[in-house]
């Protein structure tokens, strides 16, 4: 019993780790640049106390969540999908103009337009992983490539065609895709909210993604841990000779994550596109790197990424009052949030490293010391 | 057969050369059709220059630290800092400066990707994840502490410094009429391009463009090509540092400090992605630090080293291959050599089929040929390719010489792998 709680204490102790560091080396980063540290995170602090401001964290926290999940379902199986970024953007851009030129009744509508982007995401990491088995390609190589030609080649594509398209039509030149009816937007979790708290001001509303998220959230928990599919994913990720023997295909479990991951990254820019109602010609960038931060900070659990995701965005959104309060560069968070990842991953490995020692440790105390 | 046998036989530089005078040749042919000679200009190909020069020193940068067996992809974040930190540099201490203080900040970037992979044994693709967002996010907070406060008058913002000065340029001497020690030598390329020679002026017209009025960095750029080359292969130094990509157990085995060599691979990595950096925030390129002016060039450089086959001759071929799309919409007002590019790509596509065949190899052929039809479709089709093609087309290249190549690209065996003193 208590190896478990010596156990348990390691592996919290790695993220506060990361967390005291990244908060000391950015307080020194703040004293050098002649700012109070004490006043900024004060005034953050405060910020996100506020009730609109918790919205908008849990609107920002729900995407980065999403991409998160997208991301642990390739690292468990060893994948690193890189592409997430791409994913979520092509995604994004076909969803909400498919959403904007169909016309159905409310829910099978939302459906439609999550299910869009659930395939255009698993179509475009499927490349990488068809790529991976028939030639072998490293889906880290791969991915960045379609990242590259699906922002810069696809979706300027996409909009300009798109683009056009509706400026036949309207007399006002738009900038992004056709906007899509009241009933493929997914309502707002604003009014559930009410019935707990004080009337959400200042034209806040709480993401219905949120939902989406949780379910995703909760799907993946199930799946990884408590199904035959998981087991072979997880198996595979840790020793795919040992799984191959045990009659699990190597090939096809590589393929299904990586079709699997695109899905749930397919989902992580519908949060923006049901917000504003279309795919703007310049959409939230950057989601799909961040979720991998997520996914890492998180060790690739349901409850960590959310954790995860809640700081992040917490950090993300809060940054906004020091620009007004004049307190600090807000620009400082970007360099919090990194590096709360790498300090994250090398406590994780030192911390790592330590279980290992003692398992071998226990272990040939249990063989009567012949190993050692 | 004999043709392939010979060409096994050729060294490396003559057989690239090759390459380069077929491809020349085709291009030549190709633009006939299209009406327009900027395929083979010397404004084509001197811009080729300048926006190859960044890829290759990247590429370059991620050669030093995959033969000492870590992957570098903060090539970009570390790129990134060398935009800020040269063009910081420059405005602070000169334009020299600027160059080293791009440098060494992308050395920073390496220092740190080296002591999270070889000291921790962290994943290198996470290092390297974690390095790309902490590379802008340090840029952006020291713009928003000095080029928004200190250079503000100047113009200088969150996201832009001001105007940064730059090192002067350099014109080869005889090859293109440059001054040695004060006298004008003759232009003996020059020469030959105003006689309008069918093919011998074009190709010395392309020469001539890559060796006059280019800027020092270039000219070091590439230096370092036969010089990394020579110092990997042919010192003690490269094969203490290639062991360590190669068989780090055995070189530990031999006595070697295998620590060191990665340590030292990847933060001469981070100064040249930084090098990259400083010269994309020169005036040869942008002449601005501006946020997100790397536009992924540290990732093509990452191509670039694949391109290449982990070899320095290659990673050039790469830059150069990479470089050519941009060069060519900068010159391409009516869209003609665009047009025609997509041509020499039907073309090129025909002979990886013509490859494929020949080794008997059925499922490449036809997917050659289908890439073939496809971009020869494109071609009849369109009257121009759209302008968001030549940016794209580094990436492209790249997945199709995956494609049909992996087999044949032959990456440092220990590339990748955590590798921990004691445990072989």
């Amino acid at each position: 019993m208590k190896s478990l709680g010596r156990r348990i204490s390691l592996g919290a102790a790695a993220p506060l780790m990361a967390l005291v560091f990244a908060i000391v080396s950015s307080s020194i980063v703040l004293l050098l640049a002649g700012s109070n540290p004490l006043r900024a995170y004060s005034d953050m602090l405060n910020h996100a106390s506020k009730l609109e401001t918790m919205v908008d964290i849990l609107n920002r926290a729900t995407p980065l969540f999403i991409s998160g999940i997208a991301a642990a379902i390739g690292f468990r199986m060893n994948l690193f999908n890189i592409g997430v970024e791409g994913q979520y953007l092509l995604a994004a851009l076909v969803a909400a103009e498919v959403g904007g030129v169909v016309h159905l009744p409310a829910p099978l509508h939302v459906a439609l337009i999550l299910l869009v982007g659930m395939t255009v995401g698993a179509a475009y990491s499927g490349v990488a992983g068809v790529l991976k088995v028939t030639r072998g390609i490293s889906e880290v190589i791969s991915t960045i490539m379609l990242n590259a030609i699906a922002i810069s080649g696809l979706i300027v594509a996409g909009l300009k065609a798109w683009q056009a398209g509706g400026a036949v039509s309207g007399s006002v030149t738009r900038v992004g895709t056709t906007p899509i009816p009241k009933s493929g937007r997914i309502p707002n979790l604003n009014r559930f909210v009410e019935l707990f708290t004080r009337h959400i001001g200042r034209d806040r509303q709480l993401t219905g993604m949120l939902v989406i998220a949780i379910i995703v959230g909760v799907a993946y928990h199930v799946l990884l841990n408590r199904s035959r599919f998981g087991y072979d994913l997880r198996a595979s990720g840790a020793n795919p000779f040992a799984a191959q023997a045990g009659g699990v295909s190597p090939k096809r479990m590589i393929l299904t994550a990586m079709l699997l991951s695109g899905a749930v990254a397919g989902l992580v820019g519908m949060t923006e596109i049901f917000s504003s109602g279309l795919f703007p010609s310049n959409p939230i960038q950057g989601l799909g790197f961040a979720g991998i931060a997520v996914a890492l900070l998180g060790r690739n659990s349901a409850i960590g990424a959310a954790i995860a995701a809640l700081i992040f965005a917490f950090l993300d959104i809060s940054s906004g009052i020091l620009q007004n309060t004049g307190s600090a560069s807000r620009e400082i968070v970007q360099i919090m949030q990194a590096l709360i990842i790498l300090a994250a991953v090398v406590a994780y490995q030192v911390t790592q490293r330590i279980r290992d020692r003692e398992e071998a440790k226990a272990a040939s105390a249990a063989l009567g010391g012949v190993l050692a | 057969m004999i043709v392939v046998n010979y060409l096994k036989n050729m060294p490396v530089w003559a057989r690239w050369m090759l390459y380069a005078i077929v491809g020349v040749i085709v291009l030549n042919i190709v633009q006939g059709f299209d009406d327009t000679s900027l395929l083979t200009a010397q404004g084509t190909t001197r811009a080729m220059l300048r926006w190859g020069v960044p890829i290759l020193l990247a590429g370059l940068g991620g050669l030093f630290a995959e033969r000492s067996g870590v992957v570098n992809i903060g090539l970009e974040g570390m790129m990134v800092l060398g935009t800020w930190f040269g063009a910081w540099g420059a405005l602070q201490f000169g334009a020299w400066w600027g160059l080293f203080f791009g440098a060494l900040g992308g050395a920073m970037g390496g220092l740190l990707h080296a002591v999270a992979t070889v000291q921790f044994g962290v994943d290198h693709v996470i290092s390297g994840v974690a390095i790309n967002i902490l590379g802008p996010g340090t840029a952006r907070f020291l713009s928003s502490e000095i080029f928004n406060k200190k250079f503000k008058s100047q113009g200088g913002s969150i996201t832009q410094s001001p105007r940064v000065p730059t090192v002067g340029r350099f014109t080869f001497p005889f090859l293109a009429g440059g001054n040695l020690f004060g006298w004008k030598t003759p232009d003996i390329l020059g020469w030959f391009v105003k006689k309008h020679w069918f093919f011998i002026s074009d190709i010395t017209g392309i020469v001539r463009g890559l060796v006059s009025n280019m800027s020092w960095v270039t000219v070091f750029a590439l230096a370092m090509i036969p010089f990394s080359a020579w110092l990997l292969w042919r010192t003690r130094f490269g094969l203490r540092l290639r062991i360590s990509g190669e068989r780090p157990g055995a070189g530990e085995a031999q006595g070697i400090n295998i620590y060191f060599y990665k340590y030292v691979g990847v933060i001469v990595s981070g100064a040249l992605a930084g090098l990259a950096g400083a010269f994309i925030a020169s005036q040869e390129l942008s002449g601005v630090y501006k946020e997100g002016e790397t536009t992924g060039r540290g990732f093509i450089g990452l191509a670039a080293l694949i391109f290449g086959n982990w070899r320095p001759l290659g990673i050039f071929g790469g830059a150069m291959l990479f470089g050519y799309p941009f060069a060519l919409k900068l010159q391409d007002l009516d869209g003609k050599a665009s047009h025609a590019l997509l041509l020499v790509t039907t073309i090129a596509m025909f002979a990886v089929m013509v490859w494929a065949l020949l080794r008997r190899n059925a499922s490449d052929t036809v997917l050659a040929a289908v890439f073939g039809i496809a971009a020869l479709a494109w071609y009849l089709l369109a009257k121009t390719p759209p302008d968001w093609w030549a940016q794209i087309l580094p990436y492209v290249i790249v997945v199709v010489v995956l494609i049909f190549f992996t087999k044949r690209l032959r990456p440092p065996a220990a590339d990748g792998q955590v590798y921990r003193k004691g445990e072989v």
